[in-house]
């Protein structure tokens, strides 16, 4: 087993996990890509005032989340690998480190809210905040669902109720955990970064 | 029909027509007093009809709705209905208060109905669609209790299956969000807010999972496609109508007196909320096409068709015609609400409820499928009501682009009544269709007493 089983694997299934996962991660980038789509032609009509709060966000924050997702999202990978091999334990640690790294960004985000929402700002303060609150948190609640996700194929996992022939879950979940950090990738650099 | 116990749907479902009846006639009567304003006054004036026509939609839907889950629930749960009985007292409890109260409406002056029925000690009355006096209210919240419970049990006795699942996830939805109902703060916009809870989350969010079960079980008895197909396609379907349908309900909060952002939040998801409903008509296609079995019941088959396309247009797209916040701006309130209210809720609901109503019927009454002739009426009055509701929306959309460009959309805007005074033409032909539409209702009551040879005995 190895590296040519594993790609007769993808080329047989091109979509890993279930499809229906597929509908509703095409969905969820719709849904996103609008609001991004949104985002850019309100900044291009207010670039002053973008420009000016844009510097108040906490880049370090943004760059640690970043790492934190990414790095999630190949411990996810290397779980499904595992998983491949029927490898169950390294699974379940993968799939544990990945929920880590999802904590590290949950645990930053809530700090950089804090300062945010302790400053006194909220939705209405400018156009500017409506956008990077509703942008993030949306962002944010996926995060949140990622990692029940992982949790539940983790306490599955555990159960016994993978092996490497039937382990579509597992394969649904990462591909789900996948679409959260993209979006995270797409998200930064637009709404800290690019001015 | 494979358990005794379903033929409790047949009492919930002759109501629901009945009912409908009663729809159809007032809603002919708001149409020509909108043509001659005192038509009938003062005897039935505008506000009261337009009650009844709105409040026994809604009621006459509700009977549907359970009369479709008393039959689905316990053939997808493979076992007897918990309590036949309480079914049966629940309807009669539901049909009495719900009389009740449209003759209140219609014999007693609405304030006095008020002091009557002591909305003072809880007030909950005088707003649009939620005009019940409050004991009405509490009577439909225990009936939706006693009616959860009952085929909750069904179900817990019984196989599970992902149909039966969400249409109780929706039907519990449905009783959750009538609970907001009772919440009526005095302030006038935390009251607006509050209300779209029950009327939004209804129609754009709980009722879409009630309507998605029953298209994918009519679909699956008429078809013979595998079910886990069917379950996919269900699964996708409510989870974008969810996505887009929860939030998506700020396209009601641009101009209430709530915060800028919904405009932004209620524009961007609203957007997407046709999205499930094209992708309902995909499906709907897609499974009639991968048919394994020919049903002899053509009729119900072509209502579920019906409601996929027509929802779509009538949910989807005239939904999205005003749904953006800058277009909004100026047709909020105007003529082409109300021409996406008639065909959204047609395409969605009504049809839907008729879908299964045509196919459990039959079954109800001891065959497969009526017979060819019976069968026939019944696409006519299909074709009748249908046609009859797409001009009922297309002169309702013609009328609110004229309102909106002789009241709004203009440097010299005219008055509101000056405005109607020219849409009269609009009003004429809508009345119409309007008329068109009671005839189509007529074919279909006249289809159950067709004769002729049945197609087959169950």
């Amino acid at each position: 087993m190895s590296e040519s089983v594993a790609q007769s694997a993808i080329a047989k299934e091109p979509l890993p996990g279930d499809l229906a996962i597929w509908f509703v991660i095409m969905a969820e980038m719709l849904v996103f890509g609008v609001f991004f789509i949104v985002y850019v032609f309100v900044r291009s009509n207010n670039v002053e005032l973008f420009n000016e709060y844009q510097l108040e966000l906490h880049r370090i924050g943004g760059v640690i989340n970043t790492i934190a997702l990414i790095t999630s999202s190949y411990f996810v990978a290397m779980g499904v690998y595992a998983i491949r091999k029927g490898d169950v334990q390294r699974t379940g640690n993968m799939l544990l480190l990945a929920l880590l790294m999802g904590a590290i960004f949950v645990g930053v985000k809530i700090w950089e809210y804090s300062h945010v929402f302790g400053a006194g700002i909220h939705l209405s303060t400018n156009t500017f905040y409506t956008f990077y609150i509703s942008l993030t948190f949306f962002h944010f609640m996926h995060v949140i669902l990622g990692m029940v996700i992982l949790a539940v194929i983790y306490s599955f996992l555990r159960k016994g109720k993978y092996t490497a022939e039937a382990h579509m879950d597992i394969e649904t979940g990462a591909s789900y955990w996948h679409m959260v950090d993209l979006l995270w990738v797409v998200l930064f650099p637009l709404v800290y970064i690019i001015r | 029909m494979q358990y005794q116990s379903q033929s409790v749907a047949k009492l919930y479902f002759i109501a629901a027509i009945g009912l409908f009846l009663g729809q159809i006639l007032f809603g002919t009567v708001i149409g020509a007093q909108y043509i001659w304003g005192d038509f009938l006054f003062p005897a039935i004036p505008f506000n009261v009809a337009r009650m009844v026509h709105t409040n026994l939609l809604i009621v006459w839907l509700l009977f549907g709705f359970m009369g479709a889950a008393y039959y689905l629930i316990p053939e997808e749960s493979e076992t007897e209905l918990f309590s036949p009985m309480l079914a049966i007292l629940m309807f009669w409890i539901f049909l009495a208060a719900g009389a009740a109260t449209i003759l209140a409406y219609l014999l007693v002056p609405y304030a006095t109905l008020a002091e009557i029925t002591m909305n003072d000690l809880l007030p909950t009355m005088g707003r649009e669609f939620l005009e019940q006096p409050t004991i009405t209210k509490i009577g439909i919240v225990v009936v939706a209790l006693s009616f959860l419970f009952n085929i909750g049990m069904t179900m817990l006795k019984g196989r599970k299956t992902v149909i039966s699942m969400i249409m109780f996830l929706g039907l519990v939805g449905l009783a959750v969000f009538f609970l907001f109902s009772f919440v009526n703060p005095h302030n006038l916009i935390e009251d607006k807010f509050w209300w779209w809870w029950v009327v939004h989350l209804w129609v754009e969010g709980v009722w879409e999972l009630i309507m998605g079960a029953m298209l994918a079980f009519v679909l699956i008895k008429t078809t013979g496609v595998d079910r886990e197909i069917i379950e996919k396609w269900l699964y996708v379907i409510i989870a974008m109508s969810l996505i887009t349908g929860l939030i998506g309900m700020g396209h009601h909060y641009y101009w209430i007196g709530t915060p800028e952002y919904w405009q932004w939040w209620g524009s961007i998801f609203s957007a997407m909320e046709p999205i499930p409903f094209f992708m309902m008509v995909l499906y709907t296609f897609n499974m009639v096409n991968q048919r394994r079995r020919e049903h002899p019941n053509k009729v119900a088959l072509l209502w579920a068709q019906g409601t996929a396309v027509m929802a779509f247009l009538g949910a989807g797209v005239w939904g999205f015609i005003h749904t953006l916040a800058p277009v909004n701006y100026y047709t909020h309130g105007t003529q082409v609400t109300a021409a996406h209210g008639h065909m959204a809720f047609y395409g969605a609901y009504v049809m839907i409820v008729l879908a299964m109503i045509s196919y459990a019927m039959p079954l109800l009454r001891g065959r497969v499928a009526n017979s060819n002739k019976a069968q026939v009426v019944e696409m006519w009055s299909f074709w009748l009501m249908t046609i009859a509701m797409v001009f009922i929306t297309l002169f309702l959309t013609a009328a609110g682009v004229l309102q909106v460009w002789l009241q709004r959309y203009t440097d010299a805007p005219m008055g509101f009544m000056a405005v109607q005074d020219k849409l009269e033409i609009f009003y004429m032909m809508r009345e119409i269709a309007g008329i068109i539409f009671l005839i189509g209702l007529g074919t279909y009551i006249y289809s159950f007493f067709v004769g002729g040879e049945e197609e087959a005995t169950a």
